[in-house]
Order: C-alpha cells, then sequence, then structure tokens
C-alpha cells in the first residue's frame, strides 16, 4: 500500500476537496493529506482523518467541516481521528505545494535540505514572492508549530516556511 | 494490569502537561514575538501530546473519566510528572535551559516508546517524536546563543544549568511501575537512557562554553507524586475553571 495516496471514494472526492483547511484557506484538506480515507458504507460514510501536528487546533473545525460538506450532499457521515501512520509533509499534493506558495508560504524542503535551512547553514528557502534564495532564517516557529519564519534579504518580505516533517 | 497501564500513560503525559502549562503562562510575555511563538507552539505541540496519552488512558479506564477529569480533576499527589518540569519561569534562561534539559530526555524517551508493544502508545510516541525533534534543536540552539552570547546571558545561562541540574538524576531513576512496565516491553527503562542524555547534553554545553555541573546532591519526588513548593499554584490556576464550573466545556 502506497501510504502517500488515501483511499477516498470516486463520489466523495469532489465534496472533501471542496473543505478548506481552517488555518490554511487556499488549501484543502484533500491537497494537505489530512484525508486518509473516505468510503461509502452501509451506515453512511466514514472518513479517517490524521492531524498535522499533534496539537493542531484545526483538527475539531475539520471533523465539523466535513460533515457539514457530506450531509450537504446527502451523506451522514462519521470522522475517525488515527495516529497511525504519523502524517508527513510528503503527503502534501503537487496542487497543494503549488497552493501554498502562491499564497505565500514556501512549501517543506527534503529533510537533509530542511535541516541546513533551519540551522541556518544554507540560504536555500526559496522567497515566495521574488524567488530568491537569499533568505535568512528569523524563528524555528512561525505564525504555528507547523511553519518557521524566514525573511527574504533581496525584497525584504518576511514569510513562513512550511517545515518539513518526515 | 490495565490500571497500571493507565497510571504509567498519567505519568508521561503528566510531563508533559505541566512543561506546556508553564510555557503556555509566557504567552504574551516572552522577550521577543519570536521566542513568545515559539514557546507557546512548543507548548501547544506538548498539549496535543497530552490529549491523545489521556484520550487513551480515559478509554482504558473505561468509566466516567475523560481527558478533561485526567488533566483538571486530580489531586496534587497523583501527578507524577518530574520536579523539572515544574520549576517556575525564573527568566528567559531558566526557561530554555528547563525546557533543554528535558526536551533531551523528552527525544531519548520517545525514541524507545517508538517500541512499545502496545501500538496506542507507540503510535503517540512515533508522532510526538516528529513534533520534539524540532523542541530540541530550538532549545539547543539557544543554550548556545546564551552561553556563548555575552558575559551577562553566559553567566544567566550557566547558573540556570547550575541550579537545574539537580532535578536531572530524576529523569533516571525508574520507579517499580516504570520497571514493571519496562519488563512488559510496554514501556521504556528510563535508566538506560542517562548515558545518550549525558552525551548529547555535554556536547551542547561544551558548545556553550558552559561547565557541566559537578553535583553530587539529587532532587527526586516528583514521580512519587511528591512535588515543590511550586505545583500547587500551577494546579490552582490550571484546575480553576474545572473546579468552579464542573464539567464546563469551551
Ligand atoms: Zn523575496
Amino acid at each position: 500500500m502506497n501510504l502517500a495516496f488515501p483511499t477516498i471514494d470516486t463520489e466523495l472526492y469532489a465534496i472533501l476537496n471542496a473543505v478548506s483547511d481552517p488555518e490554511i484557506p487556499v488549501l484543502s484538506i484533500v491537497q494537505m493529506g489530512v484525508v486518509r480515507a473516505a468510503r461509502i458504507g452501509d451506515h453512511g460514510v466514514e472518513v479517517t482523518i490524521t492531524p498535522t501536528y499533534s496539537g493542531c487546533p484545526a483538527m475539531d473545525v475539520i471533523g465539523d467541516d466535513i460533515r457539514k460538506a457530506l450531509k450537504d450532499e446527502g451523506y451522514q457521515s462519521t470522522v475517525k481521528l488515527v495516529l497511525s501512520p504519523a502524517w508527513t509533509t510528503d503527503w502534501i499534493t503537487s496542487e497543494g505545494r503549488a497552493a501554498l506558495e502562491k499564497y505565500g508560504i514556501a512549501a517543506p524542503l527534503s529533510p537533509d535540505a530542511d535541516k541546513e535551512a533551519l540551522l541556518g547553514n544554507r540560504r536555500i528557502v526559496k522567497c515566495p514572492q521574488c524567488k530568491s534564495t537569499n533568505t535568512k532564517l528569523i524563528s524555528q516557529f512561525g505564525s504555528t508549530a507547523c511553519k518557521a519564519l524566514f525573511q527574504c534579504e533581496d525584497c525584504l518580505e518576511p514569510f513562513d516556511y512550511f517545515k518539513c516533517l518526515k | 494490569m490495565s490500571n497500571h497501564l493507565v497510571q504509567y500513560i498519567c505519568g508521561i503525559a503528566d510531563n508533559s502537561l505541566i512543561l506546556g502549562q508553564r510555557l503556555g503562562e509566557l504567552c504574551g510575555h516572552g522577550p521577543s514575538l519570536e521566542t513568545d511563538i515559539a514557546l507557546t507552539n512548543i507548548s501547544l505541540d506538548l498539549f496535543g501530546q497530552v490529549r491523545s496519552y489521556f484520550q487513551y488512558a480515559a478509554e482504558l479506564q473505561g468509566d466516567q473519566s475523560s481527558e478533561d477529569t485526567f488533566a483538571f480533576l486530580r489531586k496534587e499527589r497523583e501527578y507524577r510528572n518530574v520536579l523539572l518540569v515544574e520549576q517556575p519561569n525564573t527568566d528567559f534562561a531558566y526557561i530554555i535551559g528547563r525546557q533543554f534539559l528535558f526536551d533531551v530526555y523528552h527525544q531519548l524517551f520517545l525514541e524507545k516508546l517508538q517500541s512499545s508493544s502496545d501500538q496506542t502508545l507507540a503510535a503517540i510516541a512515533k508522532k510526538s517524536l516528529k513534533e520534539v525533534t524540532y523542541h530540541v534543536r530550538f532549545s539547543s540552539d539557544w543554550v548556545i546563543r546564551l552561553g556563548d552570547g555575552t558575559e551577562e546571558s553566559h553567566n544567566r545561562m550557566s547558573a540556570a544549568i547550575e541550579d537545574l541540574w539537580i532535578f536531572t538524576e530524576e529523569l533516571f531513576s525508574c520507579t517499580e511501575l516504570e520497571k514493571e512496565m519496562s519488563n512488559s516491553a510496554l514501556g521504556v527503562d528510563v535508566s538506560l537512557l542517562r548515558e545518550a542524555y549525558l552525551n548529547r547534553v555535554h556536547a551542547v554545553l561544551n558548545e556553550a562554553t558552559i561547565a557541566i555541573p559537578d553535583v553530587k546532591y539529587f532532587q527526586k519526588g516528583g514521580k512519587q507524586g511528591i512535588h515543590s513548593e511550586h505545583m500547587g499554584y500551577i494546579l490552582t490556576e490550571m484546575q480553576y475553571m474545572q473546579r468552579t464550573f464542573p464539567n464546563m466545556t469551551w
């Protein structure tokens, strides 16, 4: 089983892909990799979601939003939260990464590059505004635990970098 | 057996709960915006982990217990966190020192707990470890930055490590419960973590130009529920809402 790909019934895909991440509204919860499974069963739809970070305060809202979106389309549903396998930034889809960049958040680098960037050893995080890599780490924790704060030394814009979690 | 497992899980969770509460006190009071946000984000990670532990403990207990009754309705002697995490936010060097001395332990502990024969505990550990890896990096960086910084920051960082060192040995003293849990492959034998801990801590302290404390006397008791004078104040604030308005929810 390839864990990167969730098992979502075709009929449900568009509905779930329209539910946005409460903290990064340009991204859907499917693009974020938070939805792990969605199946139509005898007792309605069963959706399995996993948190990005343990303390992610958005999980309750995501559960409510899923139930509401499915109800609007005539499905009763139950939403189950699982911790294993643990979420990784690899599960953010390529559309999701593009949406992040467009929104002004730098998408996660590979684990090794991420470590170098966060230790301030190499300037490799690309500014989502001007695409320069002449950027520096301001803080290892940005607006939420999943992001770090960087600043571009060329256009001077501060921006969030989505940290690699693997 | 199940009752012992519940107690064991609560002990693990209590460390993160009380440290998370200490860090939460700093919300809006950090020395700079970035550190304020970082410390409260770490607090949030810890609370998230605590919720997973307590939800599981409540499920095992199978009575009217919930994550809230574990977090808010126990008495001081029933909390089993180590003394280190309840120490006050004296100054930024203390906050960083306490964080660093706990983070290094926490990472080593979770690395082992990942192999617990209990699948839920293993899953929580695996998830938490990813987050704690960032915590260690943050606190280690600051120990180095302050230790190898100005004369003032060096002195304060050294004083914090010197003062907090007496609480480190408790991390590795196995209680009867911890022995039982590690013997049955559910838990971690913390006494085996000491060597790796000292190696990692010494490496950072060396880089920070901070002398490794030469301490012969260590203070313990938290794991037995015997806490320092600070604990009552933490619980008073933390439990206030649930005690005043029982069963309240947000
Ligand atoms: Zn730029």
